[in-house]
């Protein structure tokens, strides 16, 4: 067993356990797009992360999905500093794919009204879901990266029609970027936010999440006022 | 003594070899070491050889001067080099036509000849021996000293200067556990980027419970422009060899590899010749030197990119998969290449191991700061004088390496900024360049040591510009992974772009310095997490060039295509119409000996036309 503090919280957990799962486990919600408890953790969209430090030592943010427990070591899950990149990182994401209804609800839940960059409509994240699905669930490796860097794509080898793939569908069933937002993906602004929650957890004074609740009855009184 | 098929056995073995060859070194009457490495192979050193060898079979069938082909000896831009010995006169760019004279007048008569010595290009003075001349004798050779003494293809030349003396030492009177010690006495820190103690690295590895653990050397240099990796791997491959077998039996490894780039066909070349060499004579394979310790070395060579040099990327390029860095923990320590206990180290690492081993932490100490010590080898390249591999005590002041040795900004125009530490890095002002060179003060100034690369900028470069190119190298490089590093980079690389048009506004600078901020914060591997150097440390100390670009549409150092235009002035052209036949668009018109006008719609503002003209007359706004 691994003893560690979780906002605050001590905690112990199974050795081998990950930092997203302990989390999970205390219900405490960390966004994720890459991540799905059947697949191998992957630590691409970078959603996941969580601020740590070992005593004495200088804190940085990793990606919970793929960190372990370690004992001793202090997490926080919404830090300031976690909370800063999660919303510029879910920025960039509309940014990028606004077609998305996964993508819209984070921004809606974790406040993010507007795109201060060049407007682009991407159908891919790269999440990487899809390959982990095709190889670890269907066992057919029919569809993988091609290129790096910005060019970086998923396709078949040599982009044929592959002869692995026995189209059962697994790859779009796990898509977080083809569920396609509610108003339809050609929507005029590329924000939603139609069903924006009103509840910011009690970050202006508390550096830690402090209140678990969903919707915040005490944000909510707030906003009312 | 004869030497072939010889086995060195045990170190008495070793010792009676050093002192064999150290004698017939020393008998030697006169040498000449004619330098191969890149630079001066690629100016003709290999025709000046064949020329040497020609003359001497003909004229000196006892064969008493000795010929050596050797690694790069710096001052690249000067070859080919030649030097001789035992007077050490140097003499630059020598062609085929020097060699008879070379051999008669000065090899045999010590006469100097005066046309092929080194003029220093500021002083104008000519300097006659290695020892004098400023580029060399401010560096500390730590490294690279022995290079111009030995041919890297000869495992004897590099024994009969106590070449595996370092090896045999460890293997007989140190156990692993004393050999990490010293390494951690002696503050070596990993020369290939990030810094890291290698004592602690290595002390992490020994403490891994494994029956099988792996050491690899890091030789993939993938920063544009770097090369001191190379030039140990080609110039002086056993110094590398013998710091990684010392480095596999402190840590336990029973396997070398060595991963290199493909692109270096003569470092690659010459490594293997070197395994090949220790295995022959026993130094390498089964119960070395008859210590019991098994250890055996191959090489990996790979074309990968810039990113297959993170430690993590690179043990995937040696299975022959992508290379992809992965999170980490678990750490290579725990695991690594076969899921095994692994060390990565860098090639430059590995050489200051043996050094280290060699002579001993304590006298190691001597060179470096308190919390750096040793030297490092960094290529100075740019709008300075004296380019090349530059080899000097950490904590010499970027101004000393810069001016003294490089012997300043080229064609005496005002200095700007000094980038170091690759593509990540970042770029330093004239303001910090007293600063000693360490990896905690660079990192403080928002650069970094990296592997060691250094380029001078003079007042013709604009920041956005350098900005720019940087971001679009990791760009290319990226692996893609990490959604903050692909998109991170580029929309950093974006809003740069609009900036260098004069189409952005301040609240995209902000929004650049929030992104870079969490670019940097968020991405998985080091490419990722320093990608943001080049913005921030642009943005840091050169704001006013953003601001022009920003405010006033304005690229101070007319460099920024979007934002200049050229012009002719009435009054000064002479009408000899040169620019207007150079003009690769036919954008300049006018009658011969009339003023001539540039058509601004057909104008692709190459610069030709402001480059050709001899009377200043075209002119950039
Ligand atoms: C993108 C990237 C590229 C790198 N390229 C190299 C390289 O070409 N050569 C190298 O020795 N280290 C490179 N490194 C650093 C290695 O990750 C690692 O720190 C080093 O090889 C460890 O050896 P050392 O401790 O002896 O320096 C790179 C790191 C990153 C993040
Ligand atoms: S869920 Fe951890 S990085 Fe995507």
């Amino acid at each position: 067993m691994v003893n560690l503090t979780l906002n605050g919280l001590e905690i112990t957990v199974e050795k081998g356990t990950t930092l997203l799962e302990a989390a999970k486990f205390y219900g405490i919600e960390i966004p994720t797009l890459c991540y799905d408890e059947a697949l191998s953790p992957y630590g691409a969209c970078r959603l996941c992360l969580v601020e740590v430090s070992k005593p004495g030592g200088r804190s940085k943010l990793v990606s919970s999905c793929t960190y372990p427990a370690m004992e001793g070591l202090v997490v926080r899950t919404h830090s300031e500093r976690v909370m800063k990149a999660r919303r510029l990182l879910i920025e960039l994401y509309l940014a990028t794919c606004p077609s998305s209804k996964t993508i819209q609800d984070l921004a809606s839940k974790y406040h993010v009204t507007k795109v201060r960059f060049t407007q682009k409509h991407e159908d891919c994240i790269l999440c990487g879901l899809c390959v982990r699905m095709c190889e670890e669930q269907m066992q057919a490796k029919a569809i993988g990266f091609v290129n790096r860097g910005a060019e970086r794509r998923i396709s078949t080898p040599f982009d044929a029609k592959s002869d692995e793939c026995r189209l059962c569908g697994g790859c779009i069933y796990i898509c977080p970027a083809c569920r396609l937002r509610c108003q339809g993906p050609n929507e005029e602004s590329p924000v939603c936010n139609a069903c924006l929650n009103l509840s910011p957890p009690c970050l202006d004074q508390y550096d830690d999440a402090m209140c678990y609740m969903d919707p915040c009855v005490a944000c909510e009184l707030k906003i009312q006022k | 003594m004869s030497l072939s098929g010889i086995k060195i056995k045990d170190q008495e073995d070793l010792n009676r070899l050093q002192n064999v060859l150290k004698k017939r070194r020393n008998d030697e009457e006169c040498s000449v070491a004619i330098c191969g490495g890149t630079g001066c192979h690629s100016s003709g050193s290999e025709k000046v050889r064949e020329a040497f060898q020609r003359y001497l079979e003909r004229n000196d069938p006892e064969g008493k001067i000795k010929l050596r082909l050797t690694g790069c000896q710096g001052l690249c831009e000067r070859g080919p080099l030649v030097v001789i010995f035992p007077q050490e006169i140097f003499y630059q760019k020598v062609s085929v036509d020097d060699v008879e004279e070379i051999i008669e007048k000065t090899v045999l008569n010590g006469e100097i000849l005066e046309r092929l010595l080194f003029t220093d290009p500021i002083s104008g003075e000519k300097y006659t021996y290695s020892r004098e001349i400023p580029f060399l004798q401010k560096q500390k050779r730590l490294l690279l000293g022995n290079n111009r003494l030995i041919e890297p293809t000869s495992i004897m030349d590099y024994i009969s200067l106590g070449g595996y003396g370092a090896l045999a030492g460890a293997l007989t009177k140190m156990t692993g556990e004393e050999i990490i010690q010293e390494i951690s006495y002696a503050l070596l820190r990993g020369r290939g980027g990030a810094g890291f103690p290698t004592g602690q690295k290595w002390k992490e590895c020994y403490e891994a419970v494994s029956d099988e653990k792996y050491i690899i050397c890091n030789a993939d240099e993938g920063d544009p422009g770097a090369f001191m990796d190379r030039s140990l791997l080609e110039g002086n491959p056993h110094l590398v060899l013998e710091g990684l077998i010392i480095g596999g039996y402190a840590v336990g490894a029973g396997e070398g590899i060595v991963y290199v780039r493909a692109e270096y066909p003569i470092a690659v070349q010459n490594i293997n010749n070197a395994i090949k060499q220790a295995e022959k004579l026993g130094l390498l394979g089964e119960n070395i030197l008859g210590s019991g310790f098994n250890f055996h070395v191959r090489v990996v060579t790979g074309a990968g990119a810039f990113v297959c040099g993170e430690t993590s990327a690179l043990v995937e390029a040696v299975y022959g998969r992508v290379g992809e860095p992965r999170q980490k923990p678990p750490h290579l320590a725990e695991q690594g290449y076969m899921n095994k206990p692994t060390v990565v180290n860098n090639v430059e690492s590995l050489a200051n191991v043996t050094v280290i081993i060699r002579d001993g932490a304590e006298r190691y100490r001597q060179v470096g700061t308190e919390k750096s010590k040793g030297t490092k080898i960094f290529s100075l390249v740019g709008k300075v004088n004296n380019t090349g591999l530059v080899e000097v005590p950490l904590g010499m002041s970027l101004r000393e390496i810069i001016f003294e040795i490089g012997g300043g900004v080229q064609g005496g125009k005002e200095f700007k900024a000094v980038q170091t530490g690759g593509p990540s890095g970042g770029c330093i002002p004239e303001s910090l360049l007293d600063m000693p060179t360490d990896f905690d003060e660079l990192a403080s100034a928002g650069s970094m040591m990296g592997s060691g690369g250094m380029i001078v900028m003079d007042e013709d470069t604009c920041m956005v510009d350098i900005a720019r190119y940087f971001l679009n190298f990791l760009k290319e490089e990226s692996c893609g992974r990490c959604f903050s590093c692909r998109e991170g980079i580029s929309r950093m690389l974006e809003i740069v772009e609009d900036i260098s048009r004069g189409r952005s506004s301040l609240e995209q600078l902000e929004l650049l310095m929030e992104l870079a901020d969490v670019v940097q914060d968020s991405t998985m591997c080091g490419l990722g997490q320093t990608s943001a150097n080049p913005v921030l440390s642009t943005i840091r100390y050169f704001k006013d060039e953003y601001l022009a670009h920003i405010l006033e549409k304005r690229c101070p150092a007319g460099v920024c295509h979007d934002l200049i235009s050229f012009s002719i002035d009435k009054d000064l052209c002479t009408g000899c119409g040169a620019c207007a036949k150079k003009c690769p668009s036919k954008a300049i018109e006018g009658v011969i000996k009339q003023a001539h006008m540039i058509n601004l719609q057909k104008c692709t503002k190459c610069g030709i036309c402001f480059e050709i003209c001899k009377f200043g007359a075209v002119q950039k706004s």
